[in-house]
């Protein structure tokens, strides 16, 4: 939806050029009798790169839906994930690509949230923190280092996680999505 | 009373406590020199064309942009000097130094010219902020200020070739003398003085009359201090004539977008009788920061938009 740049404000979502960016900071200027000056501070919601735009007084910018939804993770299928829309029940197929290493941690009927534009899922947000259970207890990986307090063990999702020695096949983890990280054991129910 | 509201309202408090002190310095100022204060309405039926001013509208009429049509018939009648503290409205406008509404000073003084009403500013900044301290030096966002006038002087011409490498004067490109002006020009000035930035081009005449002896540019001056635009200034035209062709041309270059800006009969009319005379708007609100060392209009207002 095309808007007024004076109806821009720090919530805004515009698309440039058919990229999607968040809007961080408004600066307005105006010397008294003359035109008004936005300067306009946004992130590509593609690549997180933040850049500057000035634009002035009755200029138009492209409005952008973007909204969250919570979906469920389904199953895999080919280089896509299936995600379930957990309102309207519709399905949507997710590139591995733009999963990147989250895809990892997805975990059968996970409730996700993914970012929407318009019809299209431009980002997928696990949540912060997952439970998984341990598959295999001791994995050789050429790239960790295996130290003396830390292994590496397989979760039942695939990933590889580094975790402390007493960590046993079978029992269950906390892992932190955001940084891939083993954060505690969690004591069985 | 929210908990955020409570402590905002606590932390702003010596800064309104000093916003009192200058009302009162500035009304006191005033009085002093023979000014009769005035008051006009809010609530107007057309507000000032100007093109990039834009008025809220309330049931077809407008709430005033500007109290310079309303002070003008009072001139018109024969009042004589007037000052006048009120509030503005104007459309779009926020950011750090704006407030859609907004509090100006605005005061007209007759038989006098531009040089003479920006005297009157030197002195009314300097009795306001001796009021609040000794001295002519404020500190403000951590540069200090010497107000102690004369202020420095520019023109337009200067200025812009000093910073901007082009003279508007010589040939104006508008979209770039604003841009220019808030990015190369405004910054090339003292940190520690004042500027008075004077003889806008022609074209840029708003209201006030052309130099006599120099008509490419007008008798308009504006005050900037600390980076702040503190106010603007015209030796007003008295030609009703040429007001009305300026206000034509603004209305058709604005495309009446805003929905109805007929001309505004009632002044128009009474500009046959101006006086000759000079006079100035000068933000309070940003007056206010000056002195206050508040680096956003927020800090100065009580109830800014978002909060109100």
């Amino acid at each position: 939806m095309s808007i007024e740049i004076s109806e821009v404000n720090r919530n805004t979502k515009l698309l440039i050029d058919g990229v999607p960016f968040a809007v961080e900071d408004v600066n307005f200027v105006k010397p008294g009798k003359g035109r008004a000056i936005y300067r306009i501070r946004m992130r590509n919601l593609f690549d997180g790169v933040a850049k500057e735009i000035t634009y002035h007084s009755g200029d138009r910018v492209e409005e952008v839906s973007i909204v969250a939804h919570d979906m469920q993770y389904l199953y895999e299928e080919g280089d896509h994930r299936v995600f379930m829309d957990t309102e309207s029940y519709e399905q949507h197929p997710v590139s591995k690509d733009l999963l990147g290493n989250k895809a990892q941690f997805l975990k059968e009927s996970m409730i996700v949230s993914a970012v929407m534009m318009g019809t299209r899922i431009i980002g997928v947000d696990l949540p912060k923190f997952v439970e998984l259970k341990v598959v295999e207890s001791a994995v050789s990986t050429r790239t960790d280092t295996v130290t003396a307090q830390m292994k590496a063990v397989r979760v039942e999702t695939g990933a590889t996680v580094n975790v402390p020695t007493f960590v046993k096949e079978g029992d269950t983890l906390k892992i932190d999505t955001r940084t891939g990280t083993y954060v505690e054991r969690v004591t069985k129910k | 009373m929210s908990r955020s509201e409570t402590l905002r309202l606590k932390q702003i408090k010596a800064n309104l406590e000093r916003r009192a002190i200058i009302l009162d310095g500035i009304r006191a100022f005033f009085k002093k020199e023979g000014f009769l204060e005035v008051e006009t309405p809010l609530l107007v039926p057309q507000a000032a064309p100007e093109q990039f001013i834009a008025p809220f509208t309330v049931n077809g009429w407008f709430l005033s942009t500007s109290p310079e049509m309303h002070m003008k018939r009072l001139l018109a009648a024969g009042y004589g000097s007037v000052f006048q503290i009120t509030h503005c409205f104007r459309k779009g406008e926020r950011g750090r130094l704006h407030n859609p509404e907004f509090t100006m000073l605005e005061w007209y003084r007759v038989d006098a010219d531009y040089q003479q009403i920006i005297d009157d500013t030197e002195r009314l900044v300097q009795a306001v902020a001796g009021d609040l301290g000794p001295g002519t030096t404020i500190s403000y966002q951590g540069q200090d200020i010497d107000l102690a006038r004369p202020w420095p002087r520019t023109t337009v011409s200067k200025a812009f070739r000093k910073s901007a490498d082009w003279d508007p004067v010589l040939r104006l490109d508008p979209e770039r003398f604003d841009l220019d002006l808030v990015d190369k020009v405004m910054p090339g000035f003292s940190n520690n003085r004042p500027t008075v930035l004077m003889d806008y081009p022609a074209a840029n005449a708003s209201m006030a009359r052309l130099k006599p002896g120099d008509r490419k540019v007008a008798e308009r001056a504006e005050v900037f201090i600390g980076g702040l635009e503190l106010a603007n200034a015209y030796t007003e035209l008295t030609d009703a004539a040429e007001l009305e062709k300026r206000f034509r041309k603004v209305i058709e270059e604005t495309g009446d977008s805003e929905g109805h800006r007929p001309l505004p009969g009632r002044f128009l009319k009474a500009m046959a009788d101006l006086p000759a005379c000079s006079g100035i708007a000068l933000g309070v609100d940003r007056l206010v920061m000056l002195l206050c060392d508040a680096a956003a209009i927020d800090e100065v207002v009580a109830f800014p938009r978002e909060l109100a």
